[in-house]
């Protein structure tokens, strides 16, 4: 019940922020929140599932492929109603969760090196679909997405930004509670009792396989739709846009923020945000020749997040939380008996310890 | 005469759980030493802490004059100290040939290697026929036999043994331990013998050292060991 | 016929460099039971230092050397500086700080030399000389075979033949009994990566001017039809990871030649499905142990 009612308090206030933000930031926001779709259901696949995936940024992709489709069948057939996002954005999830399924069942027996190669090249293989069916799907150029505008309640002169942010973060409010509500279920059990020792699951009567591809499933249509709403947020698919190196973005996020934990996937998103954005500043604050200036600004986050991603999988592999958690307990050793202890939505062991090695 | 090697005060942990207390020993050098006990009562810790395996918290291992305080495991055999571990260590997917080279890799010379090689297949025959064979083809008495030559190959001056008996057939048995009085007598070999066989290893030894529970509760020469009833009921089972 | 002989004799030549790279896969996860994913980008870090060499010199050998020297030197600094300090963690671990690298190098040569292909020609003819009136087989295509079979005799003469290769080999199979030997487990691991990164940077000299040009991703497809090769020839063989990279190469080409080179990257997903479904070990592994 206090997830709900945390949830419901966190809905208000950021409906309030979208209204107080200017566009740019709402944007970002939005932005945010998208990827916090993807990076609560990566966080808990890796986390509490102990498979790693490097392939969801194209699961992301074939969501966003499939609303810029929808929206632009809707478009062609002339409806411009705002219940089409909500069409579109489920047709995006189930074309996710198919391929995530489908992903999963080839991914089930598979650990440790074998699935992150598994997943890894799904996520180079994917893009190139864009690629190939140059006909539907318009190969490199991609498609532009058709969108209604935004509904007359938010006022006239509201900027679209703020309607994208509200729609965004909807979503990422949805997929929070939703996966709070697994981490902590009887599945959530499940999925930790398979990822800590597999043949003790087996022999406890847990049904291995179906659990690890049903956690499978459930992140892909997390990361559907985190896809799905960047294709409104951009306002455009194109395969580039879903390489690789999106899939270590995200892997990024929430290794910083701290795997398995939902918490630590708001930081990795507010990060997958931020640093570009703080990178750009820099790059501009420093004159130099226009030809270095771009191509600083599109590779300095990428190697910063590199980096990041080394230091802290050697030095903190718990990550943001995995260091606050610990800060916390610490505090909390201070005071004894003062606080009662919190029911986390995240596992408290997202540290480096945690056991997400699986046996080959 | 002086002393190969001397513990003092060897205490080794881990996670809190102290598995050897304060632990004297001393080994003469040119002497077979015993190390016997029940189960569980820390010989091969000791031997482990003493080729650098474990790192103790506190205590002094000093060989041939030595501190051994800060040499990393690797540097031991260089300086005279060989230890069979427990369960052999043999290599299972290199040959004999090459388990053997392996051992007297660190000293570059290949004439002497090959020279010292050859005084291995002199002193066990089945090694030379099977030299070409992987270790996981050899028997229990073949890997014995090759550990024990792999461990000669560096040319020991202190040669650890953790449970060389084991698994082999009490002739063979018998047959390493006199091999062991052999090489004491002819090359002055100092040897720290971990034997769950006790009338056996007493019967070979110079001296003995009786452990329980990680402590060192009597040490003596062998011979005084075996006749003393006392100790051997209550420690050795017999 | 005519072009399915020459498909065959390209998919050798490019299954040639993919049986080199699979080999460094190999020989990483045989030592370390790491796999890893960082190969592929250090071996365009050093085709990218290649390029500079070759334009400030004007040799193209010389910047052939320049990689091969700078992914020795590259290799043992990867593995002392980073991969060191995870091999005590879960496996995880390790792969995801090798993803790290893939990014921080992909990051760092993009602000170097920017993201536009860079042209990388071959050192040799890559027309098709023809044989009894069929066009078979380039110069370069020679170069290839020739390059990758040394490669492979020198590897095999290392391991089975020297005092450094008994080292590696036993440090792989058994690091605490080779230490009680006096072997430094250490550095012959440093010298496994050390060497591993040679052969990939050999690999990416060989395969990169094939391509579409010198860019920071070029090697992502390599890589992953490489572990493909390895994974169908058994992570720990390295004949499997040959016969692997030999299979897929001709595979590709195969697909390439009659499907259009898009679906290339699709094949090589199906490739991998299939055998991780059928025969997850590899084709060339003994069986695995029973579970419970």
């Amino acid at each position: 019940m206090r997830r709900y009612a945390g949830a419901l308090v966190a809905a208000v206030a950021l409906l309030a922020a979208t209204a107080v933000l200017d566009p740019f930031r709402d944007y970002q926001l939005a932005t945010a929140a998208a990827y916090l779709s993807a990076t609560a259901g990566l966080t808990v696949l890796t986390g509490l599932s102990g498979q790693l995936s490097l392939g969801h940024g194209a699961l992301m992709a074939i969501a966003a492929y499939t609303v810029a489709l929808t929206q632009n069948a809707f478009g062609a057939h002339g409806v411009g109603t705002q219940w089409t996002l909500l069409a579109s954005l489920a047709a995006g999830t189930a074309a996710a969760s198919v391929a995530g399924a489908v992903v999963g069942v080839a991914a089930a027996r598979l650990r440790g090196p074998y699935l992150a190669g598994l997943t890894l090249v799904v996520a180079v293989a994917v893009p190139s679909v864009g690629t190939l069916a140059g006909g539907l799907l318009h190969g490199d150029q991609g498609l532009s997405v058709y969108l209604p505008p935004a509904p007359g309640w938010l006022g006239a002169d509201a900027p679209y930004e703020r309607w994208q942010a509200i729609v965004a973060l909807a979503a990422a409010l949805l997929v929070m509670l939703l996966l709070g509500n697994l981490a902590a279920s009887g599945f959530g059990r499940s999925m930790r009792a398979v990822r800590d020792d597999e043949v003790a699951a087996a022999l406890a009567g847990i049904p291995v396989a179906r659990v690890r591809v049903l956690a499978f499933v459930v992140s892909a249509a997390c990361a559907g739709l985190g896809g799905g709403v960047f294709a409104i947020l951009a306002q455009s698919v194109s395969p580039g846009a879903f390489s690789l190196t999106l899939s270590l973005n995200l892997l990024l996020a929430i290794v910083v923020g701290g795997l398995g934990s939902l918490a630590g996937a708001v930081w990795g998103s507010l990060l997958l945000v931020l640093l570009p954005w703080l990178t750009d500043s820099l790059a501009r604050t420093v004159s130099l020749p226009p030809g270095a200036a771009t191509r600083l600004a599109g590779n300095l986050p990428l190697a910063v997040f590199g980096l990041l991603l080394v230091i802290v999988m050697s030095a903190a592999p718990g990550g943001v939380q995995g260091l606050l958690n610990r800060a916390g307990r610490w505090v909390r050793g201070r005071r004894p008996g003062r606080h009662a202890r919190r029911v986390e939505t995240s596992t408290p062991d997202a540290e480096p310890d945690a056991p997400l090695a699986s046996r080959t | 005469m002086t002393d190969v090697l001397e513990v003092t005060g060897l205490t080794v942990g881990y996670d809190g759980v102290s598995v050897l207390h304060e632990v004297d020993l001393r080994v003469r050098a040119g002497t077979i030493c015993a190390v016997l006990g029940a189960n569980g009562a820390g010989k091969s810790t000791l031997l482990r802490t003493l080729s650098g395996m474990l790192r103790p918290s506190t205590g002094r291992i000093v060989f041939e004059g030595t501190d051994l305080r800060g040499v990393p495991v690797e540097h031991l055999v260089r300086r005279g100290l060989a230890h069979v571990p427990e369960g052999r260590g043999i290599i299972a997917e290199l040959t004999v040939a090459e388990n053997l080279r392996l051992g007297g890799l660190f000293r570059g010379d290949r004439r002497e290697l090959r020279a010292t090689m050859a005084g291995v297949y002199e002193l066990f025959e089945p090694l030379r026929e099977r030299r070409g064979h992987l270790g996981h083809q050899l028997s229990g008495g073949e890997r014995q036999m090759l550990a024990l030559g792999r461990a000669l190959m560096a040319r020991p001056r202190l040669l650890l043994l953790d449970e060389p008996s084991l698994g082999l057939a009490p002739r063979m048995a018998a047959r390493t331990l006199a091999l062991l009085r052999r090489l004491r007598d002819e090359s002055g070999l100092s040897v720290l013998l971990v034997e769950q066989n006790v009338r056996s290893a007493l019967s070979v030894a110079d001296d003995g050292v009786v452990m329980a529970l990680g402590r060192v509760v009597a040490a003596a020469p062998a011979r005084a060991l075996a006749g003393d009833d006392q100790l051997r009921h209550a420690y050795l089972g017999f | 016929m005519d072009r399915f002989l020459f498909l065959t004799v390209d998919g050798l030549s490019r299954g040639a460099v993919y049986a080199a790279f699979a080999l460094a896969l190999v020989l990483i996860w045989r030592g370390t039971r790491i796999v890893n994913f960082a190969q592929g980008v250090l071996a365009v870090a050093t085709a990218y230092l290649a390029y500079s060499v070759a334009g400030a010199t004007g040799s193209y050998w010389a910047g052939f050397a320049a990689a091969l020297a700078a992914g020795l030197v590259l290799g043992a600094l990867v593995e002392r500086l980073v991969m060191r300090r995870v091999a005590q963690a879960p496996p995880l671990n390790a792969v995801i700080v090798a993803l790290g690298l893939v990014l921080l190098a992909q990051g760092v040569l993009g602000m170097l030399y920017g993201t536009q292909y860079l042209p990388f020609p071959a050192p040799f003819s890559r027309t098709a000389m023809t044989v009894a009136g069929v066009p078979l087989l380039s110069r370069y295509d020679l170069f290839v075979f020739g390059t990758v079979l040394l490669l492979m005799v020198g590897l095999a003469l290392l391991f089975t033949r020297t005092a450094t290769g008994l080292r590696m080999r036993a440090a792989a199979f058994a690091p605490d009994v080779s230490r009680l030997l006096g072997v430094s487990v250490g550095r012959t691991l440093t010298l496994g990566w050390a060497l591993a990164a040679l052969v990939g940077a050999l690999a990416g000299m060989l395969v990169i001017p094939t391509g579409l040009g010198l860019h920071p991703t070029a090697m992502d497809l390599v890589f992953v039809s490489a572990f493909t090769a390895a994974v169908v020839g058994g992570l720990d063989s390295p004949a499997g990871a040959v016969v692997g990279g030999l299979a897929v190469g001709l595979v590709l080409s195969y697909v390439g030649g009659y499907l259009g080179s898009a679906s290339t990257p699709l094949a090589v997903l199906a490739l991998l499905v299939v055998v991780l479904l059928a025969r997850p070990t590899g084709l060339f592994s003994g069986t695995g142990a029973r579970r419970v």
